[in-house]
């Protein structure tokens, strides 16, 4: 009898079933989404203030000072330590590899141009090269690193003897794209011409292979920029680890801090002594908590807007039924098997806008996703369970004192319609 | 209307405009709780649309706030080597108008004691502080020839903190090792000293400018033109890494939040849709005794809009007031700062609650205006 008066309610009433179904779907679809977007935001912001590049450099342990004014680097080529290039793709075996987003060698050598002899720096790096560690093939540098180096023309092969010109010299030396060009008595290709903003305006920038042909020093790298995807500094972050217990130096060095990270790249790499790029470490901690913290409190609101539809449409739907009711306790029924039919009822509206929410609110995620990150958004499947049993409680809630009011009801007034 | 307002005629007019006004009053006393609850609905749906447009509109001055932090977005350099006019300064504080911060730097290669090379800057510490937040400094120096000295540059010129000399061109200053800074940059590799300091021991004026503009990419773009004719001797540019990660990130974020407040306010039409639309179906019978005393379908139709667009103005108002202080908290609890409220935001939240209730009342009306009186009255 019971299972039929559910079932002969949902048969006969199918609108006004379908409108609180579709309040809940779209309540759990809401909340699902903004759940799924909120959780992931954290990352894909990352991933975007990697725009503002490497995060850390790697340089010698034992180097001598730079001498680098307005980024123009000062210091004879001959003087201070290198970093092996052999010891870079060991980057990839580092605890946190996964967080290295790329990583881009320097080595700025002084070079003549032209026939005038003019002195100018040679600035050899990796474009996008392909590098193997393990079975692990990856491809990193500068276009990586760099997301704002801007080539008008083509950018080098890592494999060839192309240069690229910086936009001011090149303008000063009259080249262009496709132009030869003579660096140190030796005839060079100019694949483009390179516009940052920076110092690099005036340099010439090359495969890593030729400026150290130039050099003379066959593997030889002046410093490693990396840019990682890191957690926001905390308390223990900032602790030195020679100072911690063994526990929590593991908890220490198992976090993305940008300090572990640099701890940890100065283990793969010998000799070198990494530092975090302070102007972009440290700020984008707050970045990053800023946005964080502001979708958590959108979220919050969307799950209170979503709630408060659910109740609603649930009180509507109860409310409009107090005849019914009347005529159940007319025909002698207690208050304990109406309030069970309507919760009965709540808890399959519940159970099916839940389902179907979900698998809306996942698919509108991704949708958020792929528009405006250009990548997936994951939903944990934990979240299943979690949102159905937060839809059935809120949908309980929301019925509740509608429920109680409508029992509550003189049967002979409701019948009356003098609600 | 009568064209000659007769007495019976006014009779006739008077009454009906206040009967209209006190059977709207008397609908919302007499159903107390369930124009409550639809008030409640709309109240809510509004605030939270106010919130996430208020949000949406503060949040690019807010987060702009932030990236200042990541420093100057401009620079002006002196052409080849030189150095800029001794007015420099002067002129770019006086294009930025207050908004912004201008930090000048010279820079010379010093020898220290025993013939080893460190760049020398002279700045303006003060301005530094608040232009370069990242800076991890030990101590500010504060007194005439006290230096902050990079962690490289100190194992060079000052291994513990000891006072160290350093010459330019034969002039040697004395200089006290204030307080260690920590970048990861090339300032580690530096010693800092005040400007003062520098002009008196090199004679040279600053030969860079960092700048940092406040506003959107529009004023900064505007300002570095301004600057540009300001200074003709100057090169002028943008840091292109500050303003595209800047541009990125605002963008991505924006387009979110835009995502989630059309999300969060669908929701809540809804929620007003349906409770709103549940009041209207459930006074069907003043609906049917109306239309048994002879009411034509305009006029209730008219009573009913008007009762909704009542609701949603009420609604739409006390909701704004939420909604703003709903805005302000977010702000001070996730900025520090509050959010200012955007009044600009009042006509699009008004004009839709009383769109979103007027559609909620047409749905109801539009089903009973087929049913006969009659069968309403009867209870079916």
């Amino acid at each position: 009898m019971f299972l039929r008066l559910v079932y002969e309610s949902f048969r006969r009433q199918k609108r006004r079933k379908l409108l609180a179904g579709l309040a809940i779907t779209l309540g759990v679809g809401t909340a699902t989404a903004m759940i799924a977007v909120a959780t992931d935001i954290g990352d894909k912001i990352n991933r975007e203030l990697r725009t503002y590049g490497a995060n850390l450099v790697v340089t010698p342990q034992e180097d001598t000072l730079d001498l680098q004014i307005g980024g123009v680097d000062l210091k004879a080529p001959s003087d201070g330590a290198y970093l092996s290039e052999a010891d870079l793709p060991k980057i990839r075996g580092t605890f946190w590899h996964h967080n290295i987003v790329g990583f881009a060698p320097m080595l700025p050598v002084n070079v003549s141009v032209g026939p005038g002899g003019k002195d100018v720096t040679l600035l050899g790096t990796y474009f996008s090269k392909q590098l193997s560690f393990g079975k692990d093939d990856f491809l990193t540098g500068v276009r990586i690193t760099h997301p704002w180096w801007r080539v008008q023309g083509a950018w080098p092969d890592d494999n060839s003897q192309d240069v690229l010109l910086g936009a001011k010299l090149a303008a000063k030396l009259g080249n262009k794209p496709g132009d030869q060009i003579e660096i140190a008595d030796q005839p060079h290709r100019i694949s483009g011409t390179l516009s940052t903003g920076g110092a690099e305006d005036a340099q010439i920038v090359a495969p890593l292979s030729l400026a150290q042909q130039i050099l003379g020093k066959p593997g030889a790298v002046r410093r490693l920029y990396v840019s990682a995807m890191t957690k926001p500094e905390d308390a223990l972050a900032r602790r030195d680890p020679k100072t911690m217990n063994p526990e929590l130096f593991d908890r220490w060095y198992c976090s993305p801090y940008v300090q572990s990270i640099a701890f940890q790249l100065q283990e793969a790499i010998p000799h070198s002594h990494a530092e975090q790029i302070r102007q972009v470490a440290q700020n984008e901690g707050t970045v990053l908590a800023r946005i964080k913290g502001l979708m958590l409190l959108v979220t919050l609101a969307a799950l209170l807007a979503s709630a408060l539809a659910v109740s609603a449409a649930m009180a509507t739907a109860i409310f409009e039924r107090r005849q019914e009711v009347g005529l159940m306790k007319a025909l002698g029924a207690g208050d304990l098997p109406v309030g069970a039919l309507f919760f009965a009822e709540a808890a399959l509206l519940a159970l099916f806008g839940g389902v179907v929410g979900f698998a809306g609110g996942a698919l509108l995620a991704q949708q958020i996703g792929r528009s405006i990150f250009g990548s997936r958004i994951t939903i944990e499947p934990v979240l299943f369970p979690v949102i159905l049993g937060i839809a059935v409680l809120v949908t309980f809630a929301g019925s509740a004192l509608a429920i109680r009011r409508a029992v509550k009801f003189d049967p002979v007034y409701a019948l009356r319609g003098e609600a | 209307m009568s064209s000659t307002p007769g007495l019976a005629d006014r009779r006739a007019h008077v009454p009906h405009t206040s009967m209209f006004l006190r059977m709207l009053m008397r609908a919302a006393v007499l159903r107390r709780g369930r124009a409550a609850s639809a008030l409640l609905a709309m109240v809510v749906a509004a605030a939270v649309a106010t919130a996430m447009l208020n949000l949406y509109v503060d949040v690019q001055a807010k987060l702009h706030k932030e990236f200042r932090n990541y420093g100057a977005n401009v620079v002006v350099i002196a052409k080849d080597g030189q150095t800029l006019p001794a007015d420099a300064l002067q002129q770019v504080n006086s294009v930025l108008a207050g908004r912004g911060l201008a930090v000048p730097f010279a820079y010379v290669i010093a020898r220290t004691d025993n013939g080893q090379s460190v760049v020398v800057s002279g700045t303006d510490f003060e301005q530094v502080r608040k232009l370069d937040n990242w800076w991890s400094v030990t101590a500010w120096p504060g007194n005439s020839q006290d230096a902050l000295v990079g962690v490289r540059a100190a194992a060079v010129v000052s291994p513990e903190s000891k006072p160290f000399n350093l010459s330019f061109q034969g002039r040697t200053i004395h200089l006290n090792a204030a307080g260690r800074l920590s970048t990861g940059a090339a300032e580690d590799s530096r010693v800092y000293i005040s400007s003062g300091d520098f002009e008196r021991w090199t004679g040279l004026q600053a030969s860079t400018i960092e700048v940092a503009v406040s506003g959107l990419p529009d004023e900064v773009n505007s300002a570095v033109q301004r600057l540009a004719q300001a200074l003709p001797a100057a090169e002028v540019r943008p840091v292109r890494q500050i303003m595209e990660g800047e541009a990125r990130v605002l963008g991505k974020t924006r387009a979110t939040l835009l995502a989630a407040a059309a999300l969060i306010i669908l929701t809540s039409a809804l929620c007003v849709l349906s409770t709103l639309m549940g009041w209207v179906f459930d006074r069907r019978r003043d609906f049917a005794i109306m239309k048994a005393l002879g009411a034509s379908e305009g006029l209730i139709g008219g009573f009913f809009a008007a009762e909704a667009a009542a609701l949603g103005a009420v609604g739409a108002i006390f909701g704004f007031g939420a909604g703003i202080g709903v805005a302000v908290w977010i702000g001070r609890v996730n900025f520090h700062a509050p959010v200012e409220p955007r009044f600009n935001v009042l006509p699009i939240v008004l004009l839709g609650s009383v769109a979103v209730a007027l559609v909620s009342a047409a749905i109801p009306m539009s089903v009973l205006r087929r049913v006969q009186p009659a069968t309403i009255l009867r209870g079916e």
